[in-house]
């Protein structure tokens, strides 16, 4: 690494979090009030909102205004596509995703989601657990985001009523516990009025927790990667030859990636897969100089002590932890193509570097029973349409998938396209994403993990 | 390999990335992508501070190789000088091809016509599009960030493009995790914005932290001005005052880079990367409402320069 002569303090964690709520639940305006009371909001921006919430006839600021930043979402007072907005306290960084709260877009939602490490999810208290409520919840276990912050919202306007709070708390909690959500959070905010957004509320004495900030600052970034196994899938081979930018350099020979999780030292066992050729870790480059030791997320590029045939696609794993490659995968897929899925359906999979054809082998009715129930009117149907959660069965060519427990995300997350343009797909277009695992186990024993499935069409 | 002499520095025991070396990490993971999947990807450099980080950071992704792909200037031909100097410098180190587009060109021959403003910045989308078709670029690397601008805070890192350079804002593609999808059918492309999660505070800290040289107008300096819509532009061939406005001079610096009659300077006293970090960390105002006047004029000014191709 370059030498830096910045305080501590200068070298924040970074945490991305997404938000997720149903229509008017008050998510933007509550990303509005994080940003605006950890003064994140420049005065220019804060400007052209009140401007423009004043030409509307506003009382107040809008502060919905400083993320809905589409002609169409202005005009129509809604959240279509995900915002991506930055903050920063003394001690860490946020990346925040405000996702849209329609049933129509929960695509948007699925990549908002999809990166974070933390969900921030909306809920009015007035009305409680909602149907979309349950379905972003959902989504939230299906992409294994680690933590989940609910916040029961509008709490001013059931009079600061413990009681209110407290069902509506209960209710999440048992949603929780069915669907597996490793880490639950709920709080009673008002984000209009900001309490326990940022600063805690005289008006809900009854509640002793944190506040939202509170929670956003102290929540563990990621899992720690010295308790994962090592998984590197290789980008592409650095070989310069001649156009080495150094002579000493034309012999290099490294794999770039990066690395997906676990940590990897010089002088470690592993096998590339899915070959299952042995060698030993030589080295650890970076353009900064070489490290003894690296760990999940850095891109660094790896020598081999041994010359075996090495490619983009291809993982390299711990010797004595590596995955069992296999072809045959069960897939918990929320599709989100307006075209179908059926059986027999010939997809393309994206797994880490890998891109690969696959065939749906079985359309298979969801055997969690959570899921069932929270997607009773689709789920008798083999055909789905778009942003349903799908189970099925994927017959894939060549990908390594991992049997054993999941200890890491990143190896999971596959995402198939369309070949070519047919039925109203546009061609490469994204079908779906989901995870998935082995289908030599069942499926209520197996750990889902991440897919993202799509769909080749034509060819038989 | 043995012939490598490498010093081993001591393992970092937090085993937790800064946000840093995380963004410069996902950034790396960007550019390897798309040089593995990408026929012809191109990467968008002005010499303004965010192309150079691109820049740098693409260098370190591909090291010890060089940079597997060319860079292409839009020369809006209201250049500051100092800033086609760097450039000229930059790409000489760095040992790439560039590919230069003049917006001069197109007002020349009549494919184009001067703006009444006269400003270039949105002229600079016709002789981008023509280049990419021309090159036939699959990938364009551009130095967006999302904290810039409201319509950018909606873009995705991988963006589709129709065979007009357009994008559909109401129609992006889902993007999972770090798995992108550049697929795209004969004649669109993808802009890929591998700094996307950076904000300006990062840039800099980042360009402290790497000692990145930068073109010397984004430091403090003297220079001879006018006031005009509230900024401050600099007195130049192409930025000449009105009879109502009075030249002063005053210690200056550049936030952004961009087409000289109307960018912004801003007072400042930062004279070293540190000063101007300490500077934008305190600062109230975002770069582009502080400096740029074509982003003035709507409420959705990007938004509707993005859906027709523009960077």
């Amino acid at each position: 690494m370059a030498t830096t002569t910045m305080p501590d303090h200068l070298h924040p964690t970074l945490l991305r979090l997404a938000t997720a709520g149903s229509v008017d639940d008050g998510k933007s305006t509550l990303v509005g009030r994080l940003l605006h009371d950890s003064k994140s909001v420049f005065a220019d921006q804060l400007d052209a909102v009140e401007r423009v919430s004043r030409d509307r006839g506003l009382a107040h600021a809008d502060l919905a205004l400083l993320t809905d930043g589409l002609r169409a979402e202005r005009e129509q007072g809604i959240t279509i596509d995900v915002a991506y907005r930055y903050f920063a306290t003394a001690d860490r960084s946020f990346i925040l995703a405000d996702c849209p709260g329609h049933v129509q877009y929960t695509r948007n939602t699925v990549t908002g989601a999809s990166t974070a490490d933390a969900v921030v999810l909306l809920v009015d208290a007035r009305k409680g657990v909602l149907e979309q409520t349950r379905r972003h919840l959902a989504v939230v276990a299906l992409l294994r985001v680690p933590h989940v912050i609910v916040a029961v919202n509008k709490i001013d306007l059931v009079g600061f009523d413990e009681d209110v709070y407290a069902r509506v708390a209960a209710d999440l909690a048992e949603v929780a516990t069915d669907l597996g959500l490793p880490d639950l959070h709920t709080i009673p905010v008002s984000a209009l009025e900001g309490d326990n957004v940022v600063d805690r509320s005289s008006r809900t004495d009854w509640y002793a927790g944190p506040t939202l900030l509170e929670i956003l600052e102290t929540l563990p970034v990621a899992d720690d990667p010295g308790h994962e196994e090592f998984r590197f899938p290789v980008q592409l081979t650095l070989r310069p030859q001649e156009a080495a930018r150094d002579a000493a350099h034309r012999e290099y020979r490294g794999y770039a990636g990066q690395i997906a999780s676990g940590v990897v030292r010089v002088g470690d066992d592993v096998v590339v897969l899915p070959g299952g050729r042995r060698t030993t870790i030589a080295g650890i480059n970076t353009a900064d100089g070489a490290l003894a030791e690296a760990f999940a997320p850095r891109s660094v590029s790896l020598r081999l002590a041994d010359d075996i045939d090495v490619a983009r696609g291809d993982l390299i794993a711990g010797a004595s932890t590596a995955p069992e490659p296999t072809r045959d995968l069960v897939a918990t897929v929320c599709w989100l193509s307006d075209v179908p899925l059926s059986k027999r359906s010939r997809v393309l999979l994206k797994h880490t570097t890998r891109t690969t054809r696959a065939i749906v082998t079985q359309g298979k009715k969801i055997t969690q029973s959570v899921l069932r129930d929270i997607l009773k009117a689709k789920i008798e149907q083999v055909e789905v349409s778009a942003n349903d959660l799908e189970g099925c069965y994927i017959a894939a060519d060549g990908v390594d998938m991992e049997t054993g427990e999941v200890k890491n995300e990143a190896n999971h997350a596959l995402r198939p396209v369309t070949k070519r343009k047919s039925a109203g797909a546009r061609k490469g277009g994204d079908l779906g994403g989901g995870r998935c695992g082995s289908a030599g186990r069942p499926a209520r024993n197996a750990r889902w993990r991440r897919v993202s499935s799509g769909r080749e069409h034509g060819r038989r | 390999m043995s012939t490598l002499t490498e010093t081993v520095e001591k393992p970092d025991r937090r085993l937790t990335l800064d946000h840093l070396d995380t963004l410069e990490s996902e950034s790396i993971h960007i550019f390897r992508e798309v040089a593995a999947e990408s026929e012809r990807p191109v990467l968008l450099f002005s010499g303004g501070k965010d192309s150079v980080v691109m820049l740098h950071l693409a260098a370190k992704a591909f090291w010890p190789g060089p940079v597997p792909f060319p860079l292409l200037h839009i020369d809006t031909g209201h250049n500051f000088p100092e800033v086609l100097a760097y450039r000229d410098r930059a790409v000489a180190e760095k040992c790439v091809r560039l590919e230069v587009a003049m917006v001069q060109d197109y007002i020349d021959d009549g494919r184009l016509s001067e703006r009444t403003d006269g400003t270039r910045n949105p002229l600079q989308t016709q002789p981008l599009l023509d280049a990419i078709a021309h090159h036939r670029f699959e990938a364009v690397f551009g130095g967006g960030r999302r904290d810039e601008e409201k319509a950018r805070a909606k873009e995705r890192i991988f963006s589709l493009r129709d065979e007009f350079g357009a994008w559909d804002p109401r129609n992006q593609r889902p993007e999972l995790w770090n798995l992108y999808n550049g697929r795209h059918r004969p004649g669109e492309h993808v802009r890929v914005f591998p700094l996307s999660n950076w904000t300006e505070l990062d840039i800099w800290r980042y360009i402290a932290r790497e000692d990145i040289e930068l073109p010397e107008l984004y430091y403090a300096h003297e220079r001879e001005v006018f006031e005009r819509d509230g900024m401050l532009l600099a007195v130049g061939p192409v930025s000449r005052p009105h009879e109502n406005e009075t030249v002063v001079t005053r210690q200056v610096r550049y936030r952004t880079v961009g087409d000289m009659s109307c960018t912004g300077a801003v007072e400042s006293d930062a004279v070293t990367v540190e000063d101007v970090v300490i500077e934008v960390a305190a600062t109230r105002l975002t770069e582009r409402g502080a400096t740029r006047a074509d982003d003035r004029i709507s409420e959705a000014a990007m938004e509707d320069r993005k859906k027709e191709g523009y960077f």
